[in-house]
């Protein structure tokens, strides 16, 4: 695609007629510099016609509020008080260091997407590699992979609530078929957080899978007809090939899921109201109970700029991993 | 060695069914258990019955009681209509404002251009998690609470749909504009009646994308939209879950129908979305 482009302007520069082009050359004339002139200002009014309603738009829902909650978070803004704002300085940011809720839900959000992201990434991974291979019904396949894809976040986690249901649910029903005890999934402390995990990958993988498909397809296929000559087996061909072919893209999927898992909202939220015992709180929730439930919205912006923080580094450190990686 | 292809093909075979029933068997659960009503549920949740359809002979007053009994329970009408609303709105207005914004990225210069550029490639690292309080303040100031305004107007901004449009535009060949600049067409009349027209896989990539994107908001949606007449889909679904008698069949059949969309707009144009998500991933 990018040389499709620059062979096009390179035939529309050589295709400026010549005569127009020498005099500018030499020292322009003043009337024909004046006309220049206007013509870039001309274009500059154009250019800014066509970008202004975007950049108002950005301006004023996002990047206002972002101004407002670096503000907020160093006030004790509370919604049912708004001509009441005083300045109380880092005191939110200290108290966060001392709020037990924050440490879970930190730490709840912290194991999720370290388990999420390797084992999502995994996943889809071996989806694309068996889908890529020759076999009969692909696109069966292909379509069976990605259908829980189709299904919203919330159409999902009401779905798998009643599916991990400890006494009528459908999973235990299937392995009770296999022999194994019923497990209590959300209702307990210690498996909500991976019943929770289990599902997001479910639903997650397929996606990823069709965007490594497409990676797959980019490897050059005389690369592994190569291989062959040297008599290359098919795992050495695997390690040697298809794992480098798809390593950018690899790395943008792995930046993707890390920040969709560090959101984590939707699935406590529906499925477990954060609970048992906080096990399922994540950090985005706490904010939004923060806020919206208990109108604290100084504490929440002041978590919330921290939340920002987070993920920005999560976002630069990976990008500066895949720059090194690169070069 | 041939024995040994054939034990690798039947391997193969058998991860791929044993996978794809891994990944369908939700799915499946929930389309025939919407066809059910309470007692078949669960006594064909005590074997494989649980995802075949119920026979023709079980099936008391029609196959779709429980889609009808989830309409008259709450108004799930009124809730597709608002997400359609809110979601056509968003694409609409998303379409005109991101394409011009990204055409102006593309082609002209002017003064703060790569500026304005790189502004518009950060606002895309922002979590919008983490903006939803502040700005849920600024539309409660302006009033937009419980309005499609207040729905709508805040995502018609979208610095991904802009970068989509600009990489497009910086592939469009310039001839056709130059000629029509030489037939005394202005920028505005050779942006709407030549690039547009010729730019339609873009505008369906981005169409696509932001469909999908908000017809399956939840957050906003949830803070925005309280009153009940205002609900979207995705909030409403909610009902069926917390307010008793809570009832299986009614809830499978509202998943369902909050499903319907979604795999219309992948069965038919699957491909436009797909392009868009691997273009900037291959970019990146």
């Amino acid at each position: 695609m990018s040389g499709n482009s620059s062979s096009a302007k390179s035939l529309t520069s050589d295709r400026t007629p010549s005569h127009t082009r020498r005099p500018l050359q030499k020292v322009p004339s003043p009337k024909k510099q004046k006309r220049r002139k206007s013509q870039a200002f001309q274009e500059a009014v154009t250019g800014y016609f066509f970008l202004a309603p975007a950049l108002i738009l950005l301006g004023v829902f996002l990047l206002y509020p972002m101004g407002a909650a670096f503000y907020y978070s160093f006030t004790d803004f509370y919604i049912l008080k708004p001509d009441d704002i005083s300045w109380i300085g880092l005191e939110n940011f200290t108290y966060i260091l001392q709020d037990a809720e924050f440490r879970q839900a930190f730490w709840n959000t912290v194991y999720f997407s370290v388990i999420v992201v390797p084992v999502q990434l995994a996943v889809a991974l071996v989806l694309a590699l068996l889908i890529n291979k020759k076999i009969r019904f692909r696109v069966f396949f292909r379509t069976a992979f990605f259908s829980p894809v189709v299904m919203s976040l919330v159409v999902v986690s009401i779905l798998w609530t009643f599916m991990y249901n400890p006494n009528e649910g459908l999973i235990n029903q299937l392995l009770g078929l296999v022999g194994i005890q019923p497990q209590p999934f959300l209702t307990s402390p210690d498996q909500a957080m991976n019943s929770i995990i289990v599902m997001s990958v479910w639903q997650g993988a397929g996606f990823q899978m069709m965007i490594f498909l497409s990676g797959l397809q980019n490897i050059p296929n005389h690369l592994y007809e190569a291989a062959d000559i040297d008599g290359a087996s098919s795992w050495q061909k695997f390690l040697h090939v298809t794992l480098p072919g798809l390593k950018n893209i690899a790395l943008f999927i792995f930046i993707t899921i890390s920040i969709a898992a560090f959101k984590l909202l939707v699935q406590p939220m529906i499925m477990t109201q954060g609970g048992p015992l906080g096990s399922t709180k994540s950090l985005v929730y706490h904010i939004y109970e923060t806020g919206f439930n208990y109108r604290d919205v100084g504490y929440a912006s002041a978590m919330a700029v921290v939340f920002t923080v987070i993920v920005l580094v999560i976002t630069i450190v990976q990008r500066v991993l895949v720059r090194e990686e690169r070069g | 060695m041939k024995r040994k292809k054939q034990m690798q093909t039947v391997v193969l075979y058998t991860s791929l069914i044993l996978l794809t029933f891994i990944f369908l068997f939700p799915l499946i659960w929930m389309l025939v258990s919407s066809l059910k009503n309470e007692f078949q549920i669960f006594k064909d949740m005590k074997s494989l019955q649980a995802f075949l359809p119920p026979a023709p002979s079980e099936v008391e007053g029609g196959y779709f009681q429980n889609y009808i009994a989830a309409f008259q329970r709450v108004d799930l009408l009124r809730y597709i209509i608002n997400s359609l609303i809110y979601t056509t709105g968003i694409i609409v207005f998303g379409l005109v404002v991101n394409s011009m914004a990204g055409y102006a990225l593309a082609r002209f210069r002017f003064p703060l251009a790569g500026f304005w550029l790189g502004v518009i490639i950060a606002t895309l690292i922002i979590p919008p998690e983490s903006i939803f309080l502040p700005l849920y303040v600024l539309v409660y100031d302006l009033g937009w609470v419980n309005t499609y305004t207040g729905l709508i107007v805040p995502f018609i901004a979208n610095a991904f749909a802009m970068f989509l449009f600009r990489q497009f535009f910086l592939d469009f060949p310039k001839e056709l504009e130059e000629a029509a600049k030489i037939d005394g067409c202005s920028q505005i009349g050779i942006f709407f009646r030549i690039i547009v027209p010729l730019s339609k896989p873009v505008f369906a990539t981005v169409a696509i994308v932001l469909f999908i994107n908000h017809w399956n908001d939840f957050l906003w949606p949830l803070v925005v939209a309280s009153d009940e007449s205002m609900r979207t889909i995705q909030i409403g679904l909610q009902y069926f879950m917390n307010e008793p008698p809570i009832k299986w069949g009614q809830v499978m059949a509202a998943l369902t129908i909050a499903t319907v969309p979604m795999l219309l707009i992948f069965t038919f144009l699957q491909r436009y979305y797909v392009q868009g998500l691997t273009h900037t991933g291959s970019k990146n």
